[in-house]
């Protein structure tokens, strides 16, 4: 396959590694080394250390006692609960588990409603690790600081912040039910790739209840120092609970109706 | 109809078809996740021994899915050959398994069995059989194609090079792709997965692709992983599309779910045959499977998930594609949890899609919360080319920057040419080598001036 002489001369322009002006238009791993067909060692190390930091994003547990102690120095109250998912493993198999509550958690929601929230409150704002605890860990506060002054200057009423250990997207739906809430925002860590393992996703749904389907949510994603910054993803969540609120939904027809008014507006 | 087995003075006994098919299913969370697998690893057994005892005729008579209401169900009934069929219309399961071990039995006699064997029967196979037996039996198979190069020709193994980028940047597109075929990748396909799926986006991608094809001279195709209604409008609006691609799955509910049916997919078909683009075959269909799809759109009926797979290369197989790939461990944890599950899976996809006459191939992949990591792709890729693939996908460093998921490296091209010894497409080995890329068993390291300048100063002149 090799060394047929009818080919060209070959004179070698650079080493690949001279290509490197490439990576100024792409994050993606090019232009690397090659010993024989592999990576350089310090490339491959690099890999390794992403996807450790992608790993331990999914494992290790969220840290709830520092997450609370940070919301209580904002001089925000929160109530910890669980999902039905028993532990990682079990959150990670099935995905149907970490949507719903642990009944002894729904039952603890039940009595501060009860007790509580004689009024609902507006908005529920909740944190689930998700997948990847170091997303909350890291943006669940700053981001939840930057809310505040937001909503109380649109005089929304707030009530705790749920705190939910193996929870996806969809718990929302039962926490915001139980709490009677107007609009539920729910805080998830997202899947870690191996460029960002600290992605938060926010997931606003209005009159959340169970059974809502993803169709019938928002989503900001990717909300990170190097991603969209919290100040900004505070300034966006706030816009969508002001038009869901407007017109009382969110999701796909929210997107329409906000379709439809720009176009009713520019006529 | 019941079905069961007497093991060891107890009595197993299973409900139907495919309660029988899920039990023998070697263990995976999805199966676990949708309620239907073997409680224990004797009625796994049990299950398996039953099977084996199963006439395969019986998968002619008794449906998974009922033939009414899913139009794969009628499809995989109405285009079985019966003529096909016939040597083999005698056998058990079990005998069947043994039947495609045998020596004698060669890859012509199996490519004139594809015909008459339904996914069913290709998967109630796989089911008995070891990594050993998968790897034996897709070996023998042999699924030629060509659109601008001959891809499934014997001891060779080619990769569809994927350069994408997180918002469809043209220059970065061009500067994975320029760093691809520095590595020898994309003889299978350029195929880019768009982060939108805007047409002006999707034209944009596919002009980008013909672009830098004609700049390098390149016998080699390009694809744009829109939707097929997407293709379509860019086809109606002259763009240079060369593969339609879509993602399909084993049930009509499924592929709802995917917003097509077979009426959109053959018209999606003969769009792509009408541009009469490929030079050396007419093979134009690019599609993507996985097992778990169909569960995850609740539109499996019960049935296990590799099944679902299988049946999902009935769709696959009515457009006579040029590529199918599963991609094996991109679903998620909850349907193959870790590197052994994504392993097994991976194998099985590619001996049914070879079975039923598929130009099968892989992306060697796995999500950052499924229990695998890069030495498990190693092994996969190892084994699948032992198994004879037809392709695998190749991205830069390993990592998808846009789709966030470890697939196989720019790099495992030179793994693939120099240590496993599998050349690529003839005719891009050729063009490499008078490119002045250099090409297998090495990589593609010394690179000549002539060779790259063009496609360089075509990248400089694009605008963001």
């Amino acid at each position: 396959m090799t060394g047929d002489d009818d080919t060209p001369a070959r004179q070698p322009l650079a080493p690949v590694s001279g290509l490197s002006g490439l990576r100024r238009f792409t994050p993606a791993r090019i232009a690397l080394g090659r010993p024989g067909a592999a990576l350089p060692t310090k490339d491959a190390l690099t890999f390794m250390h992403d996807h450790a930091r992608a790993r331990d994003a999914v494992h290790v547990p969220l840290d709830f006692d520092a997450l609370a102690a940070d919301l209580a120095a904002l001089g925000l109250a929160s109530v910890r609960v669980a999902s039905a998912a028993r532990d990682r493993t079990e959150y990670l198999r099935r995905p149907d588990l970490g949507r719903k509550l642990a009944p002894e958690s729904r039952s603890r929601l039940e009595v501060l409603a009860a007790e509580r929230l004689a009024t609902p409150a507006d908005i529920i704002v909740v944190a689930a690790d998700g997948l990847s605890s170091l997303a909350v860990a890291e943006n669940g506060p700053p981001l939840i600081a930057r809310l505040m002054p937001l909503f109380r200057e649109a005089g929304r009423s707030l009530g705790p912040i749920v705190l939910v250990a193996e929870g996806r997207v969809a718990i929302g739906d039962e926490i915001g039910e139980v709490l009677k809430a107007r609009i539920v925002i729910m805080l998830v860590g997202e899947r870690p790739g191996l460029s960002a393992a600290d992605s938060l996703g926010a997931y606003v749904t209005y009159a959340p209840h169970v059974g809502r389907s993803d169709a019938e949510r928002n989503c900001i994603s990717n909300i990170r120092a190097a991603g969209l910054p919290v100040a900004d993803a505070a300034t966006d969540i706030c816009a969508l609970v002001d038009a869901a609120l407007n017109h009382e939904l969110t999701g796909v027809a929210l997107n329409s109706a906000l379709t439809a008014a720009k176009l009713i507006g520019g006529s | 109809m019941s079905y069961g087995t007497t093991l060891d003075g107890t009595r197993w006994v299973f409900p139907d078809l495919k309660s029988l098919m899920a039990c023998a299913s070697p263990a995976r969370s999805g199966d676990e996740l949708a309620g239907i697998a073997a409680d224990s690893a004797i009625e796994r057994v049990a299950a398996q021994m039953a099977l084996a005892d199963l006439p395969l005729k019986v998968f002619l008579a008794e449906e998974l899915i009922d033939y009414e209401t899913d139009e794969v169900t009628r499809l995989i009934v109405d285009s079985h050959d019966a003529v096909a069929f016939a040597p083999v219309s005698h056998l058990t399961v079990g005998e069947f398994r043994e039947f495609l071990l045998d020596s004698e039995t060669s890859a012509v006699d199996l490519a004139g069995l594809a015909p008459g064997l339904t996914p069913e029967m290709a998967a109630a196979v796989s089911k008995l059989c070891r990594i050993q037996d998968l790897v034996a039996v897709a070996a023998k198979t042999q699924v030629t194609t060509g659109f601008r190069n001959t891809l499934g020709l014997p001891g060779r193994l080619s990769t569809r090079l994927q350069p994408n980028h997180p918002t469809d940047d043209s220059r970065g597109i061009a500067a994975s792709l320029i760093d691809g075929i520095l590595h020898g990748a994309g003889d299978a396909v350029i195929g880019v997965n768009p982060a939108t799926d805007r047409l002006e986006d999707y034209i944009r991608i596919v002009t980008l692709l013909d672009d830098i094809r004609l700049t390098l001279g390149a016998p080699i195709q390009s694809c744009c992983l829109g939707h097929v209604t997407t293709a379509i409008e860019a086809i109606n609006r002259g763009a240079p599309v060369d593969l339609v691609f879509q993602s399909i799955a084993g049930s009509e509910k499924a592929n709802r779910g995917f917003g097509v049916d077979l009426k959109v997919l053959d018209e999606a078909y003969a769009a792509g045959l009408a541009l009469k683009r490929g030079t050396i075959g007419a093979n134009v269909m690019y599609f993507e499977t996985g097992q778990g799809s169909a569960l995850s759109a609740d539109a499996h009926f019960g049935v296990d998930q590799q099944t679902m797979e299988a049946r999902a290369y009935a769709v696959a197989r009515r457009y006579r594609p040029l590529l199918v790939n599963t991609v094996v461990g991109f679903i998620g944890p909850e349907y193959l949890f870790n590197g052994k599950e994504i392993i097994r899976a991976g194998l099985e996809d590619h001996f049914c899609g070879k079975l039923l006459g598929l130009p099968m191939g892989c992306d060697v992949c796995y999500t950052n919360h499924a229990e695998a990591d890069q030495d498990d792709m190693d092994t996969l890729l190892t084994v699948l080319s032992a198994a004879g693939v037809t392709f695998v996908i190749v991205v830069p460093g390993a990592d998808d920057v846009m789709l966030n998921y470890q697939s196989l490296a720019y790099h495992d091209v030179g793994f693939i040419r120099r240590t496993l010894k599998k050349p690529g497409a003839p005719e891009f080995d050729a063009w490499l080598r008078q490119s002045g890329f250099d090409s297998a068993p090495g990589a593609a390291r010394p690179i000549t001036d002539a060779a790259l300048a063009p496609a360089l100063r075509y990248l400089e002149g694009l605008s963001a």
